[in-house]
């Protein structure tokens, strides 16, 4: 989902440990007790932690450009009004995330120099083009509709902070996808022209969309352990498999046609999609998508030309702060 | 270079009167002017709160979860400190 | 088929609103242009909270505008239908952000005034401006708060910062007079009860402004030449491209419903 690079292995460090609290740590997470920031926790936990959390942090703060370039160009002031809202939502996001993952003892500043350098990553999704209007639509319908089904388990994450921020993130999210839902909604019903452009994006967005939920379950290496951990609750497939359910009867309520002539309901009633490109996939979290260049960029001149700001700040508060000093010597 | 940390603060926010303040989360600000204003323009921007403190994060001082055992499992014996402890006759009614 | 602008007919009421109504969209645009590339994630948020408040008062204004109208004009119309020409916003509030110094010192002199302006307009004898003004109050209130306490540390902070924000004082400071400014119309809705002078405004708005100026370590220009044109429809070239990209779908698309 936001965080599918963590379908690479971080090998078993767990053998340098004491094994004894390494077992009274599996029974807690057993006994589905939450783990805080000061307890003791295997060092692969906090790493796989660490970087699931602030890969998800960047996901939600590199997620705010593909729908930002459409704020000013909203096309109704209630659109603009709730775009805006729903993308300063997502920053928000970031920032819990950012801090969630600070407890575990790294900084923002270093996260962040991590994606800003290429090498934390983030969502597939975001490294695709918002060519049209109907972009935003479909972003907030498909977009967040995946991102809600993965985030609701991760409310119940074994770690306190991940999951209360998971939480506070999932209230704020109840309004992005009905946001996008209801642009769906107003392009099906207007003119030839805007039911062609909704057509266009959801042709555009599925894939990616699908290829969100991140590789299927027999070559993910990863959720193993994050299973044993609680930090996964369900497997990349199953979630997968439940959004495509969910939303079958929503494309058809719009009357568009998904992209996928060949997908078929088997006997649970479950839509079975055709092969996903996974080829695709691997490119664009290698760096080869369409944005991936321009999100960076994007990213690190926002990082660059706000240096001098975060600095003045920093010396206004060291000035304050001797001022105060002297002050009180006097 | 690596970018220079600013300061942490942690939020806290009472959302109705008569309620105590409650821990929400965290953000960071050079100082405590701006980060009353990070507070508000983060954590309240759904009409959550009537009231907000921060505090810089490295203020807290935090008990020890190793000591979990010593500081918290003496008071679970003491049950004569709770109400259900005592017998009083049904006849004597609500006390 | 290209799609033709509206008419507006610019009674006295309706032009005051639909200026003040342009003033908010405007800057509230300018401000949303910051969201995904603010020096902080903080203060994206800030930003944004701003520009939303702002938006917000621009749809009152404008829906309010329309119904003294009465010509089946909306808020929408308003916005994108309208060439530079028709559009009545100050100057000050179409200029570019520029860097961060810039955006803070046109929300620090724009805000300052609103605050001034808003709170004497909760006495208007309108009801529907005394509302509007009540809640566009606190609102602007906050601005000038947020505003002012960047403009200090700019200021104050490092060489560099001080020099930006210098500048962008120097840059910005020909565009505060027309926020005093009044028309015949206006003057007309002034002895009416219905609009403030703003020229009773100007005393306080100096004081708050040389205050924190002075408190920032920095410093007004000594000219007092200043532009006007904005609420005529005069404006500079910055509008122009401010619009092409607001308006450009209800352009493209003429008569489609979003
Ligand atoms: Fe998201
Ligand atoms: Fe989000
Ligand atoms: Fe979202």
């Amino acid at each position: 989902m936001y965080t599918q690079a963590l379908n690479s292995s971080d090998g078993d460090d767990r053998g340098v440990e004491d094994v004894a609290r390494a077992s009274q740590f599996q029974a807690r997470i057993d006994a589905d007790e939450r783990i805080e920031p000061n307890d003791w926790m295997p060092a692969a936990y906090r790493k796989t932690l660490t970087r699931q959390i602030s890969q998800h942090a960047h996901s939600e703060i590199v997620g705010m450009l593909p729908e930002g370039n459409w704020i000013t160009r909203a096309p109704s002031l209630r659109r603009k009004a709730a775009l805006l809202a729903k993308v300063q939502d997502e920053c928000g996001h970031g920032l819990y995330l950012y801090a969630a993952a600070e407890t575990l003892g790294t900084s923002r500043e270093e996260l962040v120099d991590a994606m800003l350098s290429g090498k934390a990553k983030y969502s597939s999704i975001f490294n695709y083009p918002t060519l049209t209007w109907a972009d935003i639509g479909t972003i907030g319908w498909l977009v967040d509709g995946a991102a809600i089904m993965n985030q609701i388990p991760l409310c119940r994450c074994s770690y306190g902070p991940y999951a209360r921020a998971m939480i506070r993130v999932c209230k704020e999210e109840s309004f992005h996808q009905r946001q996008g839902f209801e642009i769906m909604v107003t392009l099906c019903r207007g003119t030839a022209e805007q039911k062609a452009m909704a057509q266009n994006a959801l042709d555009r967005w599925w894939w990616p969309v699908l290829m969100m939920f991140g590789p299927p379950d027999q070559v993910s290496q990863h959720s193993d352990t994050s299973t044993k951990w609680k930090i996964k609750r369900f497997s990349n497939d199953e979630l997968r498999q439940k959004f495509i359910d969910a939303t079958v009867p929503q494309a058809e309520f719009l009357g568009l046609t998904i992209p996928d002539p060949g997908m078929k309901q088997n006997e649970n009633g479950n839509w079975v999609h055709s092969p996903i490109d996974w080829d695709e996939f691997k490119q664009v979290l290698a760096g080869n998508g369409p944005c991936n260049r321009d999100r960076l960029a994007a990213r690190r001149k926002a990082h660059e030309e706000g240096a001098w700001v975060r600095e003045a700040a920093a010396a206004y508060a060291e000035k304050r702060k001797s001022r105060q000093l002297a002050q009180a010597a006097e | 270079m690596a970018t220079p940390n600013v300061p942490l603060w942690e939020v806290f926010i009472r959302s109705r009167n008569g309620l105590a303040h409650k821990h929400v989360g965290s953000l960071h600000a050079a100082d405590a002017t701006l980060a009353l204003q990070a507070a508000r323009d983060i954590y309240t921007r759904r009409g959550e709160g009537l009231s907000i403190w921060v505090v810089p994060s490295n203020a807290i001082t935090a008990s020890d979860p190793s000591e979990k055992g010593m500081m918290f499992e003496p008071a679970e014996s003491k049950i004569y400190r709770h109400p259900t402890f005592y017998d009083v006759p049904d006849e004597v009614g609500h006390m | 088929m290209t799609v033709a602008n509206i008419e507006v007919s610019e009674t006295p009421l309706m032009l005051y609103a639909l200026r003040r109504a342009d003033d908010a969209l405007i800057l509230g645009h300018r401000l949303s242009e910051w969201c995904g590339h603010a020096p902080a994630m903080e203060e994206d948020m800030a930003l944004a909270n701003m520009g939303l408040d702002l938006l917000g008062q621009a749809r009152e204004l404008y829906t309010y505008a329309a119904k003294v109208e009465g010509r089946g004009n909306d808020e929408d119309k308003f916005a994108y239908l309208r060439d530079v020409r028709q559009y009545r916003n100050l100057l000050l509030v179409e200029q570019p952000n520029g860097d961060f110094a810039r955006t803070m010192v046109r929300q620090f002199f724009y805000a300052a005034f609103a605050d001034l302006y808003w709170r004497a307009m909760m006495a208007s004898s309108d009801p529907t401006f005394a509302a509007i003004a009540a809640k566009s109050e606190k609102e602007s209130a906050y601005h000038v708060r947020h505003s002012s306490e960047w403009v200090v540390r700019l200021g104050d902070g490092t060489e560099e910062s001080h020099r930006r924000a210098q500048t962008a004082i120097d840059d910005l400071w020909a565009y505060t007079g027309e926020m005093f400014a009044v028309d015949d119309g206006e003057r007309g809705l002034i002895d009416a009860g219905i609009a403030i002078d703003p020229a009773t405004l100007k005393a306080r708005w100096l004081k708050t402004v040389t205050g924190i100026v002075n408190e920032a370590t920095l410093a007004l220009p000594k000219s007092d030449w200043m532009q006007q044109g904005g609420r005529v429809g005069s404006h500079s070239e910055h509008l122009g491209h401010l619009l092409s990209e607001l308006q450009s779908l209800q352009r493209t698309f003429p008569g489609a419903t979003w």
